[in-house]
């Protein structure tokens, strides 16, 4: 590490970008070969300048007459303008849900709530390219992850739960399930579509309507699914988008007709919800934030684990609650491990998410911008060694470099806190239980990696840390299949499998 | 009838493996059916109940990793323990008012919950835990672990079934617990704990104390090293079901309330007591050469 930092010194004294110090393993992508510009045309794409909020099947505009602008984070220009959800409007949107649960999805036979379902699926992989360019618009990430994993995995999802519909009896065993009756469900940024998906699809495959807010920097996608619901010939008011900021999500939370609440987001509002919800019989699931550890052993293939790495704190700009933001990794390994993602962190391209060559798109919003470069100076204050790929950055727009600290202690707070940024810890562990122990020295629990080629070590440590998902040798993998959910203080309840239908169920003896 | 004086039990509480009576020095008495005197009861304090959870935890490294063959098999040998004293555990409760039958009947149906769980040990997780098809080249598959350290109200009425009936679903799935007898009845509670100590249950996995909910709530409720809160009398009010909420939500507790009338029910038993304290881990393993 001495030399390494020796030889940025120098590399600055020379006022020459930083190069990677280790000839032999460097990838060295500076030759004439440049990438060329790639980018996803919008022709096909529209965007109106202003959205209304669908209420009982129909656009309309918001009781107070208030809307809020959405921003394109890539070039800071205002993309559309969204209306806001007051008091009123919320009550609508559950009457609706109500009125659509008792009267019409209630008492639809299961098989052809199924195939609404499957048709809403349909048409989201009939429009794929359209969704994900939005999606790159709205919420800065590259066109090659809500082209390849979100709107995909989105389809997917409605795919797998519109098939539970007619087979809930083999669900439970012992126990008859029942609807719930209207979800209030209540969405994050990071991923719009696909969270909209974990949310929606379960609940109407399980016989719910719903009432659902995606978050106020990112709200298109969830209304061009309003466009869809409407053109499936979904009955009026089964899935109601009502969109606005955190006040709009507590007055769904707070609404007394709501039966159950789902909530994705981080743990300081999960905690808000807790506590608004207390002493009332609404069932609640919340997905909270994590702070995941990923373990690489001595012996773990190193290229695969550092890509892995790279991976699972650089995928979606590092907005991601499951994110690998903790490495730990062996002390034999530590200096080659540092210097390989050194070397892969500078061959990372940032810039235009509608770039399809582009890595790591734009931070979602001027907020969250604002927060991950105040951890950057408080890593920095906390005594840590702060490194980030040397490369441009658009002079419009909210980026970040790829980062990553070393030198830091398990008590600083760039350790403890999520970042929900492209911010990368690293600390250092001799024996197996000592990993173990720092990978659970968190009030998180969500997710975590191991490295290592041995079997057995996977099995072990693998149930050692206590995390909902445990992704052995690769990282951020989601499928509908797969249940998804944190141990400890990142949540409570899974999405995601058979394990994802119990949060909107009742379950009564047979 | 000879003249000879009887010799009273002194009643403690069960924490970590040892019997103690509270550090606070506190008690209330316990009448029996006729209205005397029966025992002291320890009057648990918040040091208690922090005691018992770090008991709880300490325990609950060793008592997850036991084979689900091996916790079957101490609790069947808690069912086993029972049985040889279904006696004097009749015999207790007839004390604080049961009539013969119904004491007999409390004890047998406490013997046999404990034979229900016992028999789980080892298959909620087949029953419940899920190979999930993903479309991708990885083999997954999800499985029930235990939550972690639980704190239990154990139910106020049937002071032995509603307490086995709260405690074998949580032990069995390898969580730790500490559990607050019924208030009114606290001595089956703590003679079960005699039980459980001969049975093979590692110390600190099950730590009964008895005292005032009203005064314990916050305290069992609001501990930040605490998973899940367990209770199931039908009669809580909504003030306090929102105090536990709102303690619960300090660290995002699970907070499992199950309404239960009569724990002799069929409804008062079933693999769900158990799943409500587990949390489902997914593991992801690539598949290739």
């Amino acid at each position: 590490m001495a030399d390494e930092q020796q030889t940025v010194d120098e590399a600055k004294q020379k006022e020459e970008p930083y190069k990677p110090s280790a000839p032999t393993s460097k990838l060295n992508f500076d030759g004439p070969w440049k990438y060329d510009e790639a980018p996803q045309s919008t022709g096909a794409v529209e965007i109106k300048d202003q959205y209304e909020l669908f209420i009982g099947g129909t656009f309309r505009e918001p009781e107070k007459g208030r809307y809020m602008t959405s921003i394109n984070p890539a070039t800071e220009e205002p993309l559309a303008s969204i209306a806001e959800a007051t008091q009123q409007d919320v009550v609508e949107a559950v009457r609706a849900a109500r009125k659509a649960f008792e009267k019409r999805w209630s008492v639809l036979e299961a098989s052809e709530r199924g195939k609404y379902i499957f048709r809403l699926a349909r048409m989201i992989q009939e429009r794929s390219r359209e969704f994900a360019i939005i999606e790159s618009m709205d919420g800065g990430k590259p066109i090659r992850e809500s082209r390849d994993v979100d709107i995909p995995l989105a389809a997917a999802h409605f795919f797998y739960y519109a098939g539970w519909a007619d087979k809930l009896e083999y669900a439970f065993p012992g126990r008859k399930a029942e609807p719930l009756g209207v979800a209030g469900q209540i969405i994050p940024w990071n991923f719009p579509l696909l969270m909209l998906a974990w949310k929606v699809a379960p609940a109407l495959a399980t016989g719910n309507t719903v009432v659902l807010k995606p978050a106020e920097t990112t709200s298109l996608t969830a209304l061009k699914f309003a466009e869809l619901c409407r053109d499936a010939g979904l009955p009026e008011g089964v899935v109601n988008i009502v969109t606005g900021a955190g006040q709009t999500g507590s007055l769904i939370v707070n609404h007394e007709d709501v039966d159950k609440i789902a909530f994705t987001g981080s743990t300081k509002v999960g905690k808000v919800i807790m506590e608004s919800l207390a002493g009332t019989d609404k069932k609640y699931t919340l997905e909270l934030g994590g702070k995941g550890p990923n373990i690489i052993f001595e012996d773990a293939p190193l290229d695969q684990a550092v890509e892995g790495m790279i991976n699972a704190i650089f995928f979606n700009q590092g907005h991601v609650c499951c994110a690998g933001s903790r490495l730990l990794v062996q002390e034999g390994i530590a200096d080659r491990v540092v210097r390989k993602l050194r070397d892969r962190m500078e061959t990372l391209i940032v810039g235009d998410p509608l770039d399809k060559n582009t890595d790591i798109g734009a931070i979602n919003s001027e907020q969250q911008y604002n927060k991950i470069n105040e951890y950057l100076e408080l890593g920095v204050q906390e005594g840590a060694e702060l490194y980030q790929s040397s490369c441009d950055l658009p002079e419009k727009g909210y980026y970040c470099r790829p980062t990553l600290f070393t030198n830091v202690g398990q008590a600083n707070r760039i350790v403890r806190e999520e970042i929900f940024g492209p911010v990368l810890t690293i600390q250092t562990f001799r024996t197996a239980d000592e990993g173990i122990e720092k990978a659970n020295n968190t009030p998180y629990g969500l997710a975590g990696g191991v490295w290592t080629d041995k079997g057995s070590k996977i099995f072990k440590v693998g149930s050692k840390i206590r995390n909902g998902v445990v992704w052995a040798n690769t990282y951020n993998q989601f499928d509908p299949t797969s249940p998804f959910g944190g141990y400890k203080e990142s949540g409570k309840g899974r999405e995601g499998g058979l394990h994802g239908l119990y949060p909107y169920v009742k379950l009564n003896p047979q | 009838m000879s003249d000879r004086i009887e010799v009273q039990k002194t009643y403690k509480t069960y924490i970590d493996g040892t019997f103690l009576r509270t550090e606070s020095g506190r008690y209330y008495k316990v009448y029996d059916g006729n209205g005397d005197i029966r025992a002291n009861a320890c009057q648990c304090s918040r040091k208690d109940v922090r005691d018992a959870v770090t008991a709880a935890r300490s325990a609950f490294e060793g008592w997850s990793n036991r084979t689900a063959f091996n916790r079957g098999q101490i609790l069947y040998r808690v069912a086993e323990m029972l049985e040889t004293r279904k006696a004097q555990f009749a015999e207790e409760l007839e004390t604080v008012g049961y009539k013969a039958k119904d004491a007999r009947s409390e004890v047998e149906a406490s013997i046999d919950r404990l034979i229900y769980y016992a028999g789980w040990s080892d298959k909620y997780q087949q029953v419940f835990g899920s190979i999930n098809p993903v479309a991708s080249s990885h083999f997954n598959f999800s499985l029930p672990e235990p939550t972690g350290v639980v704190t239990i109200w154990a139910p106020e009425e049937q002071p032995l079934l509603g307490l086995v009936s709260v405690v074998a679903p949580v032990m069995v799935g390898g969580n730790t617990c500490v559990v607050l007898s019924s208030e009114k009845y606290p001595l089956s509670a703590i003679s079960f704990a005699e039980v459980l100590h001969s049975s093979d249950v590692p110390a600190g996995a099950v730590n009964i104390l008895t005292g005032f909910r009203k005064e314990l709530l916050k305290h069992m409720t609001s501990h930040m090293d605490v998973n899940a809160f367990f209770y199931t009398d039908p009669d809580i009010d909504r003030e306090q079901r929102k105090q536990i909420d709102e303690y619960g939500a300090l660290n995002l507790k699970h907070i499992i309330r199950k309404s239960v009338d009569n724990w002799e029910d069929k409804e008062s038993k079933s693999p769900y007591f158990i799943t409500d304290f587990q949390e489902i881990k997914t593991t992801w393993h690539p598949v290739g050469f």
